[in-house]
């Protein structure tokens, strides 16, 4: 069985990882002494908003991000127009972008001809979803996980021929909206397939954000059995109010790549209303309080989300904006 | 806005995610186990509720007496072991507390809990005792500034202040509870030593107050401060002296909720719906809120004696009251199922 990717595609990769993490300990906790952030706004949080913004605003949205210092930002997914209408503009968005170096623009791909048309566009990294219950793929892409990593076993050999890496994300992580509790033996096994097949970052959802402290610890001890720790990203939804504690978690346990969205953009499909995505800002602000580099400039970030929530004439659901934006 | 809070069928969570909230918030399995190898959680923890104090206290609408003292009633239902009443300072300072006689006379006070009420001196100390309050509360602060500028004098000052009152309630034999406001931040003076912070607690503690709650008044603290802070303050006051009022401004509440809790911390004050906004960041939100504590609390396997669900009706009803949006996500999630 393999646990790792092949040799070259693992050195190549290595670029990607945090291979080497350095720990600073703030009483008797260890944290990584920088983290990763990727940012998801333009991607997952466009997505789960009610307004479709305009090519142009997004764009101008992702070259704002790209300004801040943010090495990492989910530009758009090549899902079919029928199922995401908010993304229908992807090829537009991936060649209007002006790319900065340093940043890196991954997209989802949920199959072959997405990944053929990403790379048409000129994508150079890739992601797939698989999940960690079978109701949720099911209900979600129409196939289970086993089906779906056949799919994303195509997209994974094609991109290593064509030297794209591809991330792969976990959704469901700490519960579904079907299925309820999820065992993080199922998790664990997921996310080994993914890695296994040559993703060489596999990010843990909490897409429902029902998760706490608690099913955080006992699904990364789950998990980092069979994926290395420096591998894992953790990918929190606010809906609870438990996405900065379930980080601070994860980063205690040696995780140190986060995903989170300018100004907590994207809703929850599964609690109307609610919040989804985690705030950049809020998570930032977390992580310098707390001496942990980022190489991201808050204020910007702040700024880049004042543009987008004005676009799409929505409050921001970042406490820090909220509190910058009125403090006497 | 009535109709946004009215929550349907929550009651049963009748729905398959409801069904599943309840296994989601409660991970009975982990009990002492700890979130971090070799640091352990505590297997209680203590809510101080604030709501009906310094959540009402913050809030722009004035709330009916009769309402006050429902909300408390049902505060009191919900399995809350110390809830914070009303506050003894001149309604010419606070109108919204104006009618903290009536509230006192008016709640239907449940064994085994406490409300404590807020004296910021001898004389609102006696009205207090007057009016059948059981225990006290007086507030100090780290900022110099902010003593200053919110009661009128030093930080010295109001420690003396506080000994007449701590004199008094010893004499009558009621307990006081401390707190220390700006613990991490001031809106005046910027970052605050937690050696002023320790300096301020210990004297509570010396004078005689049985527990300390530490606020980080303006919510600027996060993992990195809080702990920093609370390492200072637990070399002076034993940790089961302590209590942590993390305000929610900057979202950070429930991660520093999470360091004190690996810190030994085992009290935590928060607020029913998160009432009570930041006067120092106008429309920006303050205090915690409680179910979203709870919601935290009984998924680390923490018990709390607090029935979610009953918390949850308390905040709705007061935010019906108030004609405005909780905020509390538990609250937020749960009531759209």
């Amino acid at each position: 069985i393999l646990h790792y990717p092949d040799k070259w595609y693992f050195s190549f990769c290595s670029h990607f990882c945090c291979s080497l993490i350095i720990f600073q300990n703030i009483t008797g906790h260890e944290y990584p002494e920088f983290v990763k952030i990727v940012e998801v706004g333009p991607r997952d949080g466009l997505q789960n908003e009610k307004e479709i913004v305009p090519t142009g605003v997004k764009i101008q949205l992702i070259d704002m991000l790209s300004g801040t210092g943010l090495s990492v930002i989910e530009a758009t997914s090549f899902v079919s127009s029928k199922w995401v209408p908010q993304m229908a503009d992807h090829t537009d968005v991936l060649r209007g972008i002006q790319r900065a170096p340093h940043v890196r623009y991954p997209v989802l791909t949920p199959n072959l001809q997405g990944f053929q048309d990403a790379v048409a566009a000129g994508a150079t990294e890739v992601a797939v979803f698989g999940s960690a219950s079978e109701t949720f793929s099911k209900k979600n892409i129409n196939c289970s996980i086993d089906e779906s990593m056949l799919r994303f076993e195509e997209v994974i050999n094609t991109a290593k021929e064509r030297q794209i890496p591809v991330r792969g994300y976990v959704s469901c992580a700490l519960g579904c909206p079907h299925e309820g509790d999820i065992k993080p033996s199922t998790v664990a096994k997921v996310a080994k397939r993914l890695y296994e097949m040559g993703c060489y970052e596999i990010s843990l959802a909490d897409t429902i954000g029902v998760g706490t402290p608690g099913s955080m610890l006992k699904m990364l001890q789950g998990v980092k059995k069979e994926v290395p720790i420096n591998a894992l990203a953790v990918h929190c939804h606010d809906t609870y109010g438990q996405a900065l504690p379930n980080i601070l978690t994860a980063l205690q346990m040696g995780v140190c790549v986060v995903d989170s969205a300018v100004a907590g953009l994207g809703g929850c499909p599964y609690a109307q209303g609610s919040s989804g995505n985690v705030s950049t800002e809020d998570v930032l602000y977390m992580l310098h309080g707390m001496g942990i580099e980022t190489g991201v400039n808050l204020p910007k970030v702040i700024e880049a989300g004042y543009f987008i929530c004005n676009a799409l004439c929505r409050n921001t659901n970042s406490k820090v904006a909220q509190a910058k934006s009125r403090t006497l | 806005m009535a109709a946004v809070m009215r929550l349907v069928n929550r009651s049963t969570l009748s729905s398959v995610m409801g069904q599943h909230y309840a296994a989601f918030s409660s991970s009975a399995k982990l009990t002492a186990a700890g979130v971090n190898a070799g640091h352990t959680l505590p297997d209680k923890v203590k809510i101080v509720e604030v709501g009906p104090r310094d959540g009402l206290q913050n809030e722009k609408t004035i709330v009916p007496t009769e309402a006050k003292i429902n909300l408390i009633d049902m505060l009191s239902e919900s399995g809350l072991p110390v809830i914070e009443a009303t506050s003894f300072v001149s309604p010419k300072w606070v109108p919204q507390m104006a009618d903290q006689v009536e509230v006192m006379k008016g709640i239907s006070r449940k064994p085994g809990v406490s409300y404590p009420v807020l004296t910021p001196n001898l004389k609102g100390f006696q009205a207090a005792v007057k009016a059948g309050a059981a225990e006290v509360a007086i507030f100090g602060a780290a900022s110099e500034l902010f003593s200053k500028k919110n009661i009128n004098c030093s930080v010295d000052e109001s420690l003396q202040r506080f000994d007449e009152v701590m004199k008094a309630a010893k004499e009558a034999g009621v307990p006081v509870r401390g707190y220390v406001s700006c613990v991490v931040g001031c809106p005046y003076e910027g970052k605050v030593a937690p050696e002023k912070v320790a300096h301020v607690a210990k004297r509570l503690y010396s004078m005689g107050c049985y527990e300390i709650s530490l606020g980080d008044t303006i919510g600027v603290g996060t993992p990195g401060s809080i702990t920093a802070m609370l390492e200072a303050v637990s070399k002076e006051v034993p940790v089961s002296a302590l209590a942590v009022h993390c305000h929610d401004t900057y979202g950070q509440a429930l991660a520093n909720i999470l360091v004190a809790l690996q810190m030994g911390i085992s009290v935590i004050d928060s607020s029913v719906a998160g009432l009570g906004g930041c006067p120092y960041a106008q429309g920006a939100s303050g205090n915690v809120a409680t179910e979203d504590v709870v919601y935290m609390l009984h998924g680390l396997g923490i018990q709390t004696g607090v029935d979610l669900s009953k918390l949850m009706d308390a905040g709705a009803f007061i935010c019906r009251t108030l004609n405005r949006k909780t905020s509390s996500k538990v609250a937020q999630a749960t009531c759209k199922l």
